[in-house]
């Protein structure tokens, strides 16, 4: 790097024309008045500990109060879930990170992680309720914090992931009586907001039952978050199935293969390679959409967030708080949507020996 | 022909019929337990309650007058008036952000460009509801109260009851103003139809975005001179422990347009760049070589090719924006989510409630995409 190269790069990117220029100039004035405060608001004021909330309040609008996230975080992470078992959210929680890990490395690609999935769902299920191994039981009302979003989100996923396979394939099937039932619910489902779908699942779905059927909350609301899933994921998993070209289909014809092994043998493969970027955007859209349960009362993430500034020793610190929610969410997201991005350029790439 | 078993269309048949019989025993089902129970809960089912006594304030009915002692029915109206209101301005403000940002984001300035990505990829990968909180904490925590509000414009107040603001005081006049912008509006489009037959027949083109621009600015202030020329204007003052006067935006609604914008921009910004970056630069060299300036080259060549990889995504985006307002209820705007849950609560009409939230949100879903496809086909490609 020479002083000449810097010269002609800054030249070439920030002042190639008068109006760049001032562009540029406009720019590092907003970020000269915007980030210095802000860094010293997030970092060189705050306040990083604290017994009590005293000291923030003397520090208020001067300086941030991460103390706040740290007399709270184990709320905030594992809810009301029982002190002393808390390594048992904690464990949950990396083997659900582990097996989304493990399903996004290509080399797992295979009927291997359907066994590999199940496993580990049952093992978070022991974890979490306990009751068999000598470990205590724990009822799933107590659950909370980011162990209830990442559960929401991961078995959301896990079972409305082949019920969108089997919508999509509906909606394609060319008989009219399935085709219009999946369509019909796909719109309905894609229609209305997703909090209708939850408090109808709060106070509509124990009208549905039988008398003396109960379902609790959680699973409630976890049904209502698989059927939105499923009507998003199942569009996405039509538009691979539509990008197959009509050889594919005629080929397996031709070799007398029946509907469902051309389906999973040839068609399936191909198409849900092509609609993987989608469907990782489509996982995001339902991760950020887990928040949402709060509003019916679940201790998800937020929700406990939300719950430790009621405390009136803390309250008034939202903007912390909630930005403290944004950086745990945004970890998450981020990291899934740079993952489609360098997957969508890998699978653009031919396959050694495949012809261009 | 013989019947067997393998036989594809017997075998679809079959299926269908098996299709129908299963959804006909689920839908029975449902059906019969529901109506046991709310017999059981001695619950009456039916529209009746909307014509009873709400009973209940809402925050907010700048557009429906509303008191307490009116009917339920019209307590939901106010509430779908809100929830237009958010959706029609986040839909407006969200484009024109999101498009600024798309476009800074192909700029060739390279802070410029970074900004914008930042901006994007933060945004995006943060949940809506966090944000809506985020903004409502910095609107009720951090402003300072009434009495210490804080003034960035003359006669504009930032306090922790909302946002207050100067309007110009009524007066006749104004309605004499917005009738000459409207026959303004009616004239511009009439005289832009015109042009279009005027170049078809002679090949010249009329000036259409001088005299369009004339028509539309000329009238509404001729109406405001010949009017009198008000010019009071009605300023918030502080008094008591309030402002009075000027207008104000609630902290719900500042908080909720704010999400909405600055979330739904972002999704915006990329399509508005995918579209832009779909164009092939051939596209331009060759509009620049026929001798086409420009803005002329921006607008006959390149947005009308833009906005057909664009419209298709975009409607989905006003749409997630149209569901997104019923978070409001999660701050406490009283859109129509809000207030039909306030009714549920209150009647335990839970069924009639949710049904109405879902017929209202999917006849504005199918709207929306109605008006959107209708578009999509007006400037879809035409092949012979």
């Amino acid at each position: 790097m020479t002083n000449a190269f810097i010269l002609r790069w800054l030249r070439a990117n920030l002042f190639s024309s008068w109006p760049n220029a001032l562009l540029t100039i406009g720019a590092l004035w907003l970020l000269w008045r915007a980030v210095p405060p802000l860094i010293d608001w997030a970092f060189l004021d705050a306040i990083w500990y604290a017994p009590d909330s005293k000291a923030c309040r003397a520090a208020a609008g001067e300086g941030a109060c991460w103390a706040f996230i740290a007399d709270k975080h184990r709320f905030i992470l594992f809810g009301t879930y029982p002190y002393d078992q808390h390594w048992r959210p904690a464990l949950a929680c990396a083997v659900l990170i582990g097996l989304w890990i493990a399903s996004a490395l290509r080399r797992f690609w295979s009927w291997r992680l359907v066994p590999i999935w199940i496993v580990g769902l049952v093992v978070v299920g022991v974890l979490m309720w306990g009751g068999v191994l000598g470990l205590p039981y724990v009822e799933n009302e107590r659950w909370g914090g980011l162990i209830l979003t990442l559960l929401l989100s991961t078995f959301g996923l896990a079972i409305a992931f082949p019920l969108s396979v089997l919508l999509a394939l509906g909606r394609r099937s060319g008989m009219p009586v399935i085709q219009g039932l999946c369509v019909g619910f796909i719109e309905l489902i894609r229609g209305v907001p997703l909090i209708s779908l939850l408090f109808m699942a709060s106070v509509m779905l124990p009208l549905f039952l039988p008398a003396g059927v109960t379902i609790d909350k959680l699973l409630r609301a976890q049904i209502a978050m698989i059927l939105f899933a499923a009507a998003y994921l199942a569009e996405v998993v039509r538009g691979g199935l539509q990008a197959i070209p009509r050889g594919q289909y005629e080929a397996a014809d031709a070799l007398g293969l029946s509907y469902w092994k051309k389906t999973l043998l040839i068609i399936l493969p191909q198409a849900l390679r092509i609609s993987i970027p989608p469907l990782v955007n489509t996982f995001i859209g339902f991760f950020k959409d887990t928040s949402l349960v709060l509003i019916i009362g679940l201790f998800d993430l937020l929700s406990t967030i939300k719950v430790s500034l009621t405390e009136p020793a803390w309250s008034g610190f939202g903007v912390e708080a909630y930005l403290f929610a944004a950086l745990v969410y945004f970890a998450f997201c981020f990291a899934m949507s740079r993952y489609s991005q360098n997957l969508e350029r890998e699978l653009a790439k031919p396959e050694p020996g495949q012809r261009r | 022909m013989r019947l067997s078993a393998g036989d594809p269309k017997l075998r679809a048949v079959a299926y269908q019929a098996g299709a129908i019989v299963a959804a006909v025993l689920i839908g029975w089902y449902l059906v019969s337990n529901t109506l046991a129970n709310l017999e059981a809960r001695h619950i009456a089912s039916g529209f009746g309650f909307l014509s009873r006594e709400a009973g209940f304030e809402i925050g907010e009915t700048t557009l429906i007058p509303y008191s307490a002692a009116d009917t339920y029915l019209r307590a939901l109206t106010v509430g779908l008036a809100n929830t237009f209101r958010v959706a029609l301005i986040g839909i407006v403000a969200a484009t024109v952000l999101g498009t600024l940002i798309g476009l800074a984001r192909l700029s060739r300035n390279w802070l410029v460009a970074k900004l914008a990505a930042a901006y994007v990829e933060f945004v995006r990968n943060v949940p809506l509801l966090v944000q809506l909180f985020f903004w409502y904490a910095i609107i009720t925590e951090n402003l300072p109260g009434p009495r210490a509000a804080i003034e960035p414009l003359p006669g504009v107040y930032l306090a922790n009851r909302g946002i207050f603001f100067p309007v110009p005081a009524w007066d006749a006049a104004y309605t004499w103003v917005i009738g000459a912008l409207a026959a303004g509006i009616v004239a511009a489009i009439a005289f832009a139809w015109w042009a279009d037959k005027h170049q078809a027949k002679t090949g010249r083109r009329p000036p259409v975005s001088e005299v369009a621009l004339a028509l539309l600015i000329a009238p509404p202030v001729i109406a405001w001179l010949v009017g009198g020329a008000p010019t009071t204007m009605s300023v918030p003052a502080f008094e008591g422990f309030n402002f009075s006067g000027g207008a104000v935006l609630a902290p719900e609604f500042a908080a909720l347009t704010a999400g909405l914008i600055t979330y739904t921009a972002s999704f915006i910004a990329e399509i508005v760049r995918a579209g832009v970056l779909a164009i092939h630069r051939g596209q331009f060299e060759a509009a620049y070589a026929l001798g086409l300036r420009r803005g002329l080259t921006m607008r006959l060549v390149v947005l009308p090719q833009a906005l057909r990889v664009i419209v298709p995504p975009l409607t989905s985006q006003y749409l997630n924006l149209a569901k997104n307002s019923s978070l409001a209820v999660a701050i406490g705007y009283p859109d129509l989510v809000s207030i039909a849950n306030t009714t549920m609560n209150q009647t335990g009409q839970a069924i009639e409630g949710i049904a109405i939230i879902m017929a209202v949100y999917l006849t504005i879903s199918l709207s929306i995409s109605a008006f959107m496809n209708w578009y999509n086909a007006r400037i879809a490609l035409t092949e012979r």
